[in-house]
């Protein structure tokens, strides 16, 4: 058990540590002087040597990666140009909205995901199957972001049940706050719960013909119980891993879903960020978000532990 | 020819009360689009009370399907569609199992009839203890606490002879092997007492010192509790020590039932016959010059259960099949009074 | 069993068998009248994307306008089926090229150990960003160009083929008449272009299909958030994102190339579902 924990450990670290790699790559691929392209064509040659310096430009490619290293090992992850903060700070600032996105459209996509998911594989064959396979597919080629385009022209401008957009200003409460939450997550929610619904019909499709789930019948349990005790239990850790690169991809969405609601998240952020070439910004986003894949991903094997016997040796 | 009259159930409700089931002309076909797969078509056997009814026959005849009809366990498409299964509760009442509803099937299954499957590698759930999957049993039958199931559960492992019980209750299927696992198999089915066993080829999978063990303990087992118990193998070995009376199944029928003794003594049916010469015999098989001598295994190869012949399946490969054979299935007939066979000329034999 | 064997039939014809195959089918006739809408947009078109006519802006769908015209009177049919000569080019060239560097990375780390540890790591760690924020980061370090899009596109979905196509070769290579080649001094090169690739002709057919839908939802995120091609460019995505400002007022704005990418990437499913189905009955696992 220990040696699992540890070797799961050690292949996160590896992971982050070339996840920090490649983003210092990508940011130093970029063509030209990032200092001049940051400041525009106005800028003088004198501001321009001044950034290249407190970037650190003026050094050798693997000096810098070392810095860039050093950097990070003290938790800070630079200092946004354009807004003239720490990049930490920016995207505390901003993470609130899109905690709550995610999690909320994680919520929304497993509730439908799972009892459908499961219902569909144990009607495997139905009509009610067919339609769940047919509209999964459908689920899955929609883009979010056009999705919550639709609910706002249905629900928030049609119905006004919904704000359209924004998080409400400064002083809302949280309760306001989250009820702008609600179309965003219900879009991103429905999007990805293809993915899930998915797999959760597979997985299950590998376990209802097991051995076990035919003893279990064979002691005179009722349906739902052996479906939920013994299959789904069963079922759940390929789902749980699923959910977890979901988790990516939910992030994904959540970036553009962010601009479509002009929610202040972090995706917002990172676009805006694009949009002036504000580097620090953009690199520490993704490092941040990657770090929470990881993260997450961790914490499912994490999960298995609790769930898998076998895995505890 | 003189001919035996056929053993159709005059009086199909009454159960004879040493009788604890009867499977009358069993179909149980699976179903895929226009074509069927009868993998039983036709089974008719009795089990007694406190005896072993061992069923044999090669890979494929239908034995598992047989046994999962009872216990209304078949995997889509499976289904049971003709003849009945008349089963004596406990109480002395009469049900037919293949017509029960599901919710009363369920009261059977555990408390009445319980099974014990093929693969014990894979038949417990890897993810509870053993403890846990045994008491969850017992709890599903009897208003018990969870204590007291839990030392239901332990008498059960003493019971199978399972060493430092109290250890193994809350170990994981994966930490144990499958003799232990198969016990634990045992076990599980034993706990709510059931009056009937179905036990399908539990000691195919086990090596052989394992298996005579296991196979000594069901027979203790049997002593002590009085159940009865259907027992499947296509090891005739295992029959010889085991059963009480046999039944032959050919191509998804049962082509012979017998008292044992009877059986191996004189079969009445051609299959049977060819079966028992296939057991290895050290006298018989030596030639005079002290070789071994070829096994004489029966010649040609089982129908398809898609395509059964209109006539009896095994005629094809009968050495005493005449034209009448192809084309007219035969009925159950009485050899004797206690010996069933599905062969028209059972008496050259 | 029964039922495995029902359905072998003699050597069938690819032709019924494609047929057999309902969704194969669908998704083919689909994509291909997506496509030929998009390359003869000149012949079909009844205006030119970008004919401005100011006093006709905003106009619902009629028989004049089938999806209607935007807030400078450009007929949207018009510029839809335009658009998708970007979108489709954009998807393919995506694919293409995350093909072309998935296969290469996916072959040397199933061939090579000592690669194989780089190579893997590096895959695992690419797959820790979500594609749409690895795409903006690869376009703002690159500059946004039409070309720097299917640049970042093919490098984002390049790993996705090279972990199917390195989990392949890692089974490959130890079947027996790999080893034979080998142990026949037959060079690498030439077994994992003959023998290994032949073999994972359909995986990555099938995975190519699905990166394919993928990069198109990708691009068409990218676009509509203005961090891809030139807003002025028409692609579903930049339209959708004009249609932004009019939601409620021309809902006909976003609706149809929305449309158009909900049709184009469900027909790449399907075929992809299906050529999975096709090619290989044993990953036929219902996923
Ligand atoms: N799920 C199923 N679908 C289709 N056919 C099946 C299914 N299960 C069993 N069969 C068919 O039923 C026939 C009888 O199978 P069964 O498992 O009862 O044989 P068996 O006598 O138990 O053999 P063995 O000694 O190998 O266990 C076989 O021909 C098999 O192909
Ligand atoms: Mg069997």
């Amino acid at each position: 058990m220990t040696r699992y924990v540890l070797q799961r450990l050690f292949g996160m670290l590896t992971v982050m540590f070339t996840v920090v790699t490649i983003v210092f790559v990508i940011v130093r691929v970029a063509p030209g002087d990032p200092a001049a392209v940051m400041l525009g064509p106005d800028a003088t040659p004198a501001d321009i040597d001044v950034l290249r310096v407190r970037l650190g430009l003026d050094q050798s490619l693997p000096v810098q990666y070392l810095y860039f290293l050093a950097q990070l090992a003290r938790g800070d992850l630079g200092h946004s140009i354009f807004l003239d903060m720490p990049v930490a700070a920016a995207l505390l600032d901003r993470a609130e909205p899109t905690f709550f996105l995610t999690v909320f459209a994680i919520l929304i996509a497993s509730a439908i995901a799972l009892p459908v998911g499961i219902m569909s594989a144990y009607k495997r064959g139905s009509f009610f199957d067919q339609s769940v396979t047919t509209l999964t597919m459908l689920a899955a080629s929609i883009p979010s972001f056009w999705l919550g385009l639709i609910l706002i022209q249905v629900f928030a401008v049609r119905f006004g049940w919904f704000p359209v957009a924004g998080y409400g200003g400064p002083d809302a409460s949280f309760l306001t706050r989250m009820s702008h939450l609600v179309l965003p997550a219900v879009a991103l929610g429905v999007v990805s719960s293809a993915l899930i619904t998915r797999f959760t019909r597979a997985s299950m499709l590998d376990v209802l013909n097991d051995d076990y789930v035919r003893t279990a019948r064979s002691k005179g349990m009722g349906e739902f119980r052996v479906i939920m005790k013994h299959a789904f239990k069963n079922a759940l850790i390929p789902v749980l891993t699923v959910v977890g690169l979901t988790a990516a991809l939910l992030v994904s969405g959540a970036v553009v879903t962010e601009t479509v609601f002009s929610l202040p998240g972090v995706g917002n952020l990172v676009v805006s960020a694009v949009l002036r070439r504000d580097y620090p910004v953009i690199q520490g986003a993704l490092l941040v978000i990657a770090a929470i894949y990881v993260l997450i991903n961790f914490g499912i094997d994490l999960l298995y532990l609790m769930i898998d016997p076998r895995v505890r040796y | 020819m003189a001919m035996s009259t056929p053993n159709a159930g005059n009086h199909p409700d009454a159960l004879a009360d040493d009788i604890v089931l009867r499977a009358d002309n069993l179909r149980t076909h699976f179903i895929m689009g226009a074509r069927a797969a009868k993998s039983v078509d036709g089974v008719t056997l009795t089990v007694r009370r406190g005896q072993t009814l061992a069923v044999v026959g090669e890979s494929g005849s239908g034995k598992s399907v047989t046994s999962l009809s009872i216990m209304r366990l078949l995997a889509h498409p499976g289904r049971i569609v003709g003849g009945r299964l008349l089963y004596r509760m406990r109480d002395g009442g009469v049900v037919d199992l293949a017509t029960l509803s599901d919710k009363r099937m369920r009261a059977i299954r555990g408390k009445e009839i319980a099974m014990i499957f093929q693969e014990p590698m894979t038949s417990l759930n890897p993810l509870y203890t053993v403890g846990d999957q045994i008491m969850e049993m017992i709890r599903l039958h009897e208003p018990v606490d969870r204590h007291e199931a839990r030392t239901r559960a332990r008498r059960m492992l003493e019971l199978v002879e399972i060493p430092a019980p109290d250890k193994r209750l809350d170990q994981y299927p994966h930490e144990m092997s499958g003799g232990m696992r198969q016990r634990v198999m045992i076990a599980l089915a034993l706990a709510c007492n059931p009056a009937l066993l179905i036990a399908d080829e539990p000691t195919t999978a086990l090596d052989v010192t394992i298996q005579a063990q296991i196979l000594d303990l069901m027979r203790r087992l049997q002593r002590e509790i009085g159940m009865s118990i259907l027992f499947v193998t296509h090891n005739l070995g295992v029959v010889a020590e085991i059963a009480h009376e046999v039944a032959v199944m050919y191509a998804g029928r049962v082509v012979e039932q017998a008292p044992v003794h009877d059986l191996f003594a004189r079969p009445r049916h051609p299959y049977t016959k060819g079966l028992l010469a296939c057991i290895p015999d050290a006298k018989r098989d030596r030639a005079d010059d002290g070789t071994r001598k070829m096994l004489n295994p029966i010649p040609g190869s089982v129908p398809s259960v898609l395509a059964l012949p209109a006539g009896c399946a095994f005629a094809p490969r009968c050495p005493l099949a005449e034209p009448h054979c192809e084309t007219a299935p035969p009925e159950l007939l009485n050899a004797s009074p206690e010996h069933l066979t599905r062969c028209w000329r059972h008496e050259l034999l | 069993m029964a039922a495995a064997s029902a359905s072998s039939v003699d050597s069938p014809r690819i032709s019924t068998l494609i047929l057999q195959r309902k969704t194969l089918a669908i998704g083919l006739a689909i994509i291909v009248v997506i496509t030929l809408l998009a390359v003869l947009a000149p012949l079909i078109a009844p205006y030119a994307p970008g004919k401005l006519s100011i006093v006709n802006r905003l106009k619902p769908p009629s028989a004049t306008w089938f999806f209607g015209t935007d807030e400078f009177g450009r007929d949207i049919f018009s510029r839809t089926i335009y658009a998708g000569q970007l979108s489709l080019l954009v998807g393919a060239a995506a694919t293409a090229l995350a093909a072309t560097v998935g296969i290469t990375l996916g072959l040397v780390a199933g061939f090579f150990r000592k690669a194989d540890g780089i190579v893997s790591r590096i895959i695992d760690a690419m797959m820790a960003f979500p594609d749409i924020l690895l795409a903006i980061a690869l376009v703002a370090a690159l500059g946004p160009s039409l070309a720097t899009v299917i640049v970042a596109l093919g490098v984002v979905y390049a790993p996705r083929l090279a972990r199917v196509v390195r989990a392949s070769t890692l089974v490959i290579r130890e079947l027996p008449y790999v080893e034979a080649a080998r142990a026949l001094g037959v060079p690498t090169w030439r077994i994992m272009t003959r023998h290994v690739l032949r073999n994972l002709v359909s995986p990555i057919l099938v995975q190519a299909t699905f990166i394919f839908a993928y990069a198109m939802l990708a691009e068409a995120g990218l676009s509509f958030l203005g961090v891809g091609v030139s807003p002025e460019i028409p692609t579903w995505g930049t339209m959708i994102a004009a249609g932004r400002q009019y939601v409620g007022q021309a809902d006909w704005m976003t609706i149809f190339p929305g449309l158009a990418i909900i049709l184009t990437v469900l027909s790449l499913q399907l075929v992809g579902d299906g050529l999975r189905d096709l090619l290989d009955p044993r990953l036929r696992k219902d996923l």
